[in-house]
């Protein structure tokens, strides 16, 4: 196991490729999820009469 | 697309209703597909008969250059629908994608530049395609440094939408740049005359990893863009009360007087 993840010694170029992936793939969908769910809590907030914004 | 198609899904509200109903079937897929590439990158592919193992790095870097392109066409397609039909969709679609875009294109450098130190025994050259592919990075960056420039937004969006559509040129600079130079990095091996030369072992995994981006990449600009238009229609209603209240009172002043 521990040879496979030393990936015939390139483990240090081929692991943080990967890394970087997952880190800017799921980085983006989190931000885009949490801003469609703030988008849309507002809405209906406001649909339904309650103060949803911030206190300044 | 063909003008009347372009409508149809220009209206917001249709917008809306066909991203509600892909969406989770983008996100399966999204899942699905990234479970098979990985496995069909890191475990179930041989490594390289020259490259060794660095080749996996193959199945990151080409499937994030090819959106990074694939993005940067969508967001100077919306720019030029923005600035010929004046229509807000547009704008959205455009501002929705760019940071989507822009990420892949980091990626594609980062993992190109982590696959060159082994490879070409240089992390960076400046080479035609390495080159035009920074600009890539930067036009997204200025892309968005427009977007964000200005105290009216319609004026940003105008001017974004202007450097995106100049940019396009970019992208068949970005794609020959390895036919018309000379170029340490390899040549066109999958998309050319006479069919891909690289193993099916790992075409496999490098479409299934290139199909999964393509999905993710319309999973999330389509969040991002219900969500844009959700911010526009709550921004909507909240000028429209004090509007409305304001042209009341206005009217009730001169009638008064």
């Amino acid at each position: 196991m521990s040879s496979y993840f030393a990936m015939g010694g390139y483990a240090v170029f081929i692991w943080p490729s990967y890394a970087l992936a997952v880190v800017l793939l799921v980085g983006a969908f989190v931000l885009a999820a949490r801003r469609l769910d703030a988008a849309t809590r507002a809405l209906e907030g406001d649909e339904a009469g309650e103060d949803t914004d911030p206190a300044p | 697309m063909s003008g009347s198609a372009f409508h149809r899904f220009a209206n917001p509200r249709r917008f809306l209703r066909l991203a509600d109903a892909t969406m989770p079937w983008l996100a399966g897929l999204t899942v699905l597909g990234f479970a098979v590439g990985l496995y069909l990158a890191l475990w179930a592919s041989p490594p390289d008969y020259q490259q060794g193992e660095t080749v996996r790095i193959m199945y990151v870097h080409v499937p994030a250059a090819w959106i990074a392109m694939f993005a940067y066409c969508w967001v100077g397609a919306a720019s030029a629908a923005s600035l010929i039909w004046r229509h807000p969709l547009a704008d959205v679609a455009a501002e929705a994608a760019a940071p989507v875009g822009a990420a892949f294109t980091l990626l594609a450098l980062v993992s190109g530049s982590l696959w060159g130190r082994p490879m070409w025994g240089a992390y960076w050259v400046w080479d035609a395609r390495l080159t035009s592919f920074l600009l890539l990075f930067f036009l997204y960056l200025g892309h968005w440094a427009l977007l964000n420039a200005f105290d009216d937004p319609q004026r940003g969006r105008r001017s974004a939408a202007i450097l995106a559509v100049v940019g396009l040129i970019n992208v068949p600079i970005i794609k020959f740049s390895v036919d018309w130079w000379n170029t340490l990095h390899q040549p066109e091996s999958v998309f050319k005359m006479g069919g891909p030369s690289i193993d099916p072992s790992m075409l496999r995994p490098l479409f299934v990893m290139a199909l999964s981006c393509q999905v993710y990449f319309f999973l999330v600009t389509f969040m991002r863009m219900k969500a844009m238009l959700l911010e526009a229609r709550r921004q909507n209603a909240l000028y429209r009360v004090p509007r409305a209240q304001a042209v009341a009172r206005r009217t009730a002043e001169s009638g008064r007087a």
